[in-house]
């Protein structure tokens, strides 16, 4: 384990170390102490690294992240995780607004609530949310998976290409153009993958599936009032 | 109106209305039949002041010009050296502006690196992510990091010479994109991430940040994922220049890329394109005003774009203060775009040549806006590219002959006093003196 104190070593040297780690390295685990709610930490990383912060982190925590683990002892700032392509990211408590923002593939998981936008633009990631989500979640979400095991804000999904939702609380309102889908057996074999590799435990039948109705992939002007 | 009228009694000819023009009642006929407004591609049409309505004085007594082809004049510029260890460096102060492949075809994008390159400048991705082809055959390549994140990566992010964060576009400040389902072939919906043949739809703003607190953490985050490497561009679009000027700096930008509302689009509402931003003429000494009163002119470099099309437009934009220009629909022309020779076919799409602007429906004659394979095979890279090369230096030369006719030995010693303007307009935006006059509008000191 390589404990780097952040308050000391600073963010440019701290992201230095993690982005130069090989998929050969051997020193695989690691704990960021003191973050004090820093931007941009540990951002950027491509390795099959191991990292724990131990405390909250500001935006864009581990932005762009690829296959590297981060877990977040705290909550997360605004972007966290934004545009991951790969790995995970998990977050102790709650998440900001944006939360893995044009993700392109990768988990994050959510202990706590994740704030509005969750997923916004969403492009491969899968976001498990143990809590609620806040409003215009996963707006414009091309593909991926949202699942929330409390409730949704306003708009969810709104103006969504492929991107799926699985809600098991309430939908406060659906966004232009998304609908609530049949939750098929595939699907829960699905969900409930998901679920278990989030570590989280909830039973995926009582989840309701929603999506794209697919009326706004080509302009129309009788649509032309949900735009 | 009867010229045989049987009491004899005179006619008057018809009178076609100033306001109700040919023109605007075709665009009534459109809407009511189609339901639905007009999108097209290009920058605005209407006539605006312009680098048009300015002049150099050239030497005189008091001001010695330089001797043509003997006596040397620099185009070098260095762009984002504030902040990024490996600023760009380039042989002339013009560059090509983002163009996404998906809205031109990988050989037009391959044609405009081979010429960028050839002619020691830098081309820019564009909303559809970045192509080996265009990284290939750019020497200089700048990322632009969208509002959609189409295609975007750390891996090319890395790869990029510079990372251009796009705020507006002249054509359409405030606005988002739409690249319709004609375009969408396989690779360029593989490219995005979305199914194939539909609308593709652009934000407006950014997913994860508004305002410039957040561009300013936004940029740190950049610049940590690519070591504080390359350099960090701006771009905005004319709408309040002095403001975003001020705020790209502050939030820490390397460059701001200003582009006036002559700058062309791929896909955007006609009504946006003619009625949103401001004129390239109007927005240049406000941006250049904001980085003096912050101690950065030159520090922070300005690249001037929106209709940029002669060695002239650059020795003009550079004489006002930017540092370097963009150019885009110029480019496409250098290519082949609207080229005569294709009038037949132009025709056949109800234009002619020179007025060929739908380029969002992937039928370019031209094969250079389209996706279309047949359409495509028409275009050669390398020819294309040779053309560019050649324009580029063409507006190169143009621009050092009026430099040096100035007495100037680079082209950034230019500076507004080298000019007067033919209107008042054009005095007020570029607060130069109306020609024959030592007055502008707004000049300090002065009443009116």
């Amino acid at each position: 384990m390589q404990t780097i104190d952040l308050s000391k070593v600073g963010l440019r040297e701290t992201n230095k170390m993690l982005q130069a780690q090989s998929a050969e390295t051997n020193q695989t685990s690691w704990e960021i102490v003191n973050p004090r709610g820093s931007h941009a930490i540990a951002c950027g990383l491509n390795a099959p690294i191991e990292v724990t912060i131990k405390g909250s982190t500001g935006y864009y925590c581990a932005g762009m992240n690829q296959q590297a683990t981060v877990n977040i002892h705290g909550s997360a700032g605004p972007g966290t995780g934004e545009n991951i392509m790969s790995g995970k990211i998990v977050i102790e408590g709650d998440a900001s607004q944006y939360l893995g923002a044009t993700g392109q593939g990768g988990l994050i998981v959510v202990k706590g609530n994740a704030s509005s936008r969750c997923g916004i633009s969403m492009k491969g990631v899968n976001i498990v949310v143990q809590g609620s989500i806040g409003h215009m979640s996963a707006f414009m979400g091309q593909s991926g998976n949202l699942v929330v095991c409390g409730d949704a804000g306003d708009a969810l999904g709104d103006s969504c290409y492929e991107a799926r939702f699985f809600v098991r609380g309430k939908v406060k309102s659906l966004g232009a153009d998304c609908i609530k889908k049949e939750m098929r057996e595939e699907h829960i074999t699905f969900l409930r993958g998901l679920l278990d590799e989030a570590g989280i435990d909830a039973d995926p039948s009582e989840f309701t599936r929603y999506g794209s109705a697919r009326k706004l992939y080509n302009f129309h002007v009788d649509n032309a009032g949900a735009y | 109106m009867n010229n045989n009228d049987p009491k004899g009694i005179p006619q008057t000819t018809p009178r076609m209305s100033a306001t109700f023009t040919r023109d605007v009642n075709s665009d009534i006929r459109r809407a009511a039949a189609t339901g639905i407004y007009d999108i097209r591609g290009g920058g605005a049409k209407r006539k605006l002041p312009s680098f048009d309505d300015l002049l150099f004085m050239g030497a005189s007594i008091s001001r010695y010009p330089l001797e043509g082809y003997r006596e040397k004049c620099e185009t070098s510029v260095t762009i984002g050296g504030l902040h990024a260890e490996n600023p760009i460096e380039l042989d002339i102060p013009i560059t090509i502006a983002g163009m996404s492949f998906g809205a031109l075809s990988g050989p037009a994008k391959e044609a405009l690196g081979r010429g960028a390159s050839a002619a020691g400048t830098s081309t820019t991705t564009g909303d559809g992510g970045m192509t080996p082809e265009e990284r290939t055959h750019s020497t200089k390549l700048v990322y632009q990091y969208l509002p959609s994140r189409y295609g975007m990566n750390p891996n090319d992010l890395r790869k990029a010479d510079a990372i251009e964060i796009v705020v507006g576009q002249g054509a359409k400040p405030g606005g988002g994109g739409m690249l319709l389902g004609q375009k969408i072939s396989d690779r360029v919906a593989a490219m995005r991430n979305l199914p194939k043949g539909i609308d593709q739809r652009s934000a407006c703003r950014h997913p994860d940040w508004t305002g410039p607190d957040d561009l300013e953490i936004k940029i740190l985050e950049l610049r940590e994922i690519t070591g504080w490497k390359v350099p960090i561009y701006v771009k905005v679009a004319g709408a309040r220049p002095y403001y975003d000027t001020t705020l790209a700096v502050k939030a820490g930008a390397d460059a701001v890329v200003l582009d006036g509302m002559q700058g062309g689009t791929a896909a955007t509402q006609d009504v946006f394109i003619e009625h949103v931003g401001q004129p390239t003429l109007a927005i240049v000494r406000p941006a250049v005003q904001a980085l003096q009163d912050l101690g950065m002119h030159r520090k922070v470099q300005l690249i001037l774009s929106g209709g940029i099309r002669s060695g002239a437009d650059v020795a003009k934009a550079m004489a006002l203060g930017a540092d370097a220009v963009a150019i885009g629909t110029a480019a496409l022309i250098a290519l082949g775009d609207n080229d005569p020779k294709w009038e037949a076919e132009y025709n056949a799409l109800g234009t002619t040549a020179g007025a060929y602007d739908d380029w969002h429906e992937g039928k370019d004659p031209a094969g250079i806006t389209t996706q279309d394979p047949e359409l495509m095979a028409r275009f050669d890279p390398v020819e294309g590219g040779r053309r560019l090369r050649n324009y580029l230096k063409v507006m190169t030369l143009e621009a050092q002959t009026i430099a040096r006719a100035c007495g100037k030995n680079h082209l950034h010693n230019l500076e507004p006093e080298d000019l007067v303007a033919l209107t008042m307009e054009a005095a007020a935006m570029a607060q130069v003196p109306l020609a024959g006059t030592n007055w502008y509008p707004g000049k300090p000191g002065t009443t009116y």
